[in-house]
């Protein structure tokens, strides 16, 4: 640390160009596996996700000769395996708020912005390399609840295979309405920058506000449960067309509610990205 | 080369930047003073484009920071400490900053070396001391080997050998002509380090100048007399223009003539000296002087109190200011 080896020579010339979004997405990478947080978040996720799913198709199996004819009506053997996407949902919208609230937290957003000035760009790397973690994990915990679930199932109760008709999507489907989640998770923690806070929006946004749904005449709440996350997502997950969520009205198509919620995700990141534009860092 | 223009920056209602102009030129370390809650901090954060200006512009190397092309080649910073990830490696921290530059691995491993963490590279930076926490900093800010430097109280939370050894990079950055601009409130320490000093009190310029002239031009020089026959001296320093206020340990303090003036009329009048000693404000009691009407806290007349201890007769406070 002797000072005569800073020999940095006085500034040279710039290299040519710009910064720009190759460099901010390794680094984006690089801040994401290097905190312990995301893996302990995927460990948190996998338990959600395959375990949950698990243990709802081990006791529904051991269960169904006694059970009897409630648990056998509506029965979905795809749903129930994905059982655990409820919790799963929650998890990676830690992981969302996570990613974007600890750089505030910990004053890591201000070497972030030093280095790359461009905050619109910042987010958008951020958004994206959340984006394909959250996609491939999700995939593979939903994909691997289904398999696991449906072994569980196979020789007690009706089984489901991946190619009968809807399985596939609800199965792609749910691990993308994860992902999408924890998209609006990182774009509400842009907003808010704090964990607490962001986490408790998230969750109110997708669980409380059903929960305050009900206290509104049955016939407004049919209008407009089909729009909330929570039921769109529990949908997405169920091959079962007339799975009604929290007591009926009629649901958005899986795909159509999937739109809705990439729209919910879209508009609070936009919201984030302008207001992380305008706002002192 | 860091100017500011007229910068203005409020806080709801607070005036934190009350429109300030300066320019830190390169080839030389440029004190930024003030006492704590004076804008130190939040004019460093403007020129770094963390925060936005109200009214007026700061400009690096003759652009906004939003607009530099590669802000890690251009400016360096460290503007708090640890403001880290916790649970990050000290290298880790500065590849992923290094990775929006293109800067290659090795010169992670460089400014490593030169802060000395080198052997704590794996370590978390939760793990770190305040003082291991500024030289990660430090690192960071020479990463992009820039041209112009910020340093927003480098000091703080180092041990001796620690201040010495950023003293030392200062002067010997500045050395190599880079524009150095640190800030500090301990007087003490910028006038080991710097060559010039912006001094500002309540978000607002009061002095920009040399370091030299700035303990020269303040009001407290004075020399310091003892003598056995302060009755029949005291009258003629008077007649000769001088002031004398009574020490507290028997001597006189002078001011207005200087320690020779005062010599060469003792000894045309046969006046006995015992003790002649020109004295002159050190840079903390100048800048006392400067910033006493711009506390932000009122800590006005304890200011006033300590520095008046000696019973100097003093001249308004602020005459120096521009």
């Amino acid at each position: 640390m002797s000072v005569e080896s800073v020999s940095l020579g006085p500034a040279r010339p710039l290299p040519p160009g710009h910064y720009g979004p190759i460099g901010q997405l390794r680094s984006e990478w690089t801040k994401m596996r290097t905190v312990r947080s995301t893996l302990w978040t995927l460990v948190a996720t996998i338990i959600a996700v395959v375990g949950i799913g698990a243990v709802a198709t081990a006791v529904t199996a051991a269960r169904w000769r006694s059970g009897g004819i409630v648990d056998h009506i509506g029965f979905d053997p795809t749903a129930r395996s994905l059982a655990g996407v409820f919790l799963g949902q929650i998890v990676i919208g830690v992981l969302g708020v996570l990613v974007m609230s600890a750089e505030y937290g910990t004053g890591t957003i201000r070497a972030t912005l030093s280095a790359v000035p461009n905050r619109p760009l910042v987010l958008a790397c951020k958004a994206a390399v959340f984006a394909v973690v959250a996609f491939v994990a999700s995939e593979i915990l939903t994909f691997g609840a289904f398999f696991l679930g449906q072994a569980l199932l196979r020789g007690s109760t009706p089984y489901a295979t991946i190619t009968q008709p809807g399985v596939a999507r609800a199965v792609a489907g749910a691990g993308l309405v994860l992902t999408v989640l924890g998209l609006f998770a990182l774009g509400l923690a842009t907003i808010i920058r704090h964990t607490a806070g962001a986490l408790t929006a998230y969750v109110g946004l997708l669980l409380v506000l059903p929960l305050i749904l009900q206290a509104f005449p049955v016939s407004f709440q049919h209008q407009v449960i089909k729009f909330m996350p929570l039921v769109i997502g529990e949908h997405m997950a169920a091959t079962n067309p007339n799975v009604h969520a929290f007591g009926g009205g009629a649901l958005l198509s899986p795909w159509i509610g999937f739109g809705f919620l990439c729209a919910y995700a879209a508009v609070v990141l936009v919201v984030g990205g302008i207001l992380m534009h305008r706002r002192d860092a | 080369m860091i100017e500011a223009h007229s910068l203005t920056k409020r806080y709801g209602k607070t005036l934190a930047v009350d429109s300030l102009s300066f320019e830190v030129r390169p080839g030389q370390v440029t004190g930024f003073l003030g006492p704590n809650g004076s804008g130190k901090s939040t004019t460093m954060r403007v020129i770094m484009g963390l925060d936005l200006p109200d009214g007026g512009s700061a400009m690096i190397n003759g652009r906004p920071y939003r607009d530099l092309p590669w802000p890690l080649h251009e400016v360096g910073a460290l503007l708090e400490a640890k403001a880290i990830h916790p649970g990050r490696t000290a290298f880790n921290h500065l590849w992923m900053l290094a990775q929006t530059h293109g800067i290659r691995r090795s010169r992670v491993d460089e400014v490593l070396d030169l802060v000395g963490l080198s052997e704590v590279a794996g370590r978390r930076a939760g793990k770190f001391s305040l003082g291991m926490g500024q030289r990660l900093g430090i690192a960071a800010a020479l990463l992009g080997d820039p041209s112009v430097l910020l340093f927003d109280e480098p000091v703080n939370g180092l041990d001796p050998e620690g201040i010495l050894w950023v003293r030392t990079l200062l002067r010997h950055l500045a050395g190599e002509g880079r524009t150095i601009f640190v800030s500090s409130h301990l007087m003490s320490e910028m006038a080991l380090t710097a060559d010039h000093v912006v001094v500002i009190g309540r978000g607002r310029l009061i002095a920009d100048r040399p370091v030299a002239e700035l303990v020269a031009g303040s009001s407290r020089r004075f020399v310091k007399v003892r003598t056995p026959q302060a009755e029949v001296l005291t009258p003629v320093v008077v007649g000769a223009g001088g002031t004398v206020a009574p020490g507290t340990d028997g001597s006189l303090t002078v001011t207005g003539l200087s320690a020779e003036a005062i010599g060469d009329l003792a000894g045309e009048h046969g006046v006995r000296l015992h003790e002649l000693t020109p004295l002159q404000a050190s840079l903390e009691e100048a800048f006392m002087d400067l910033t006493r009407d711009s506390l932000e806290f009122g800590g006005h007349d304890v200011a006033r109190t300590v520095t008046d201890g000696g019973a100097v007769a003093s001249t308004a406070p602020g005459g120096t200011a521009r």
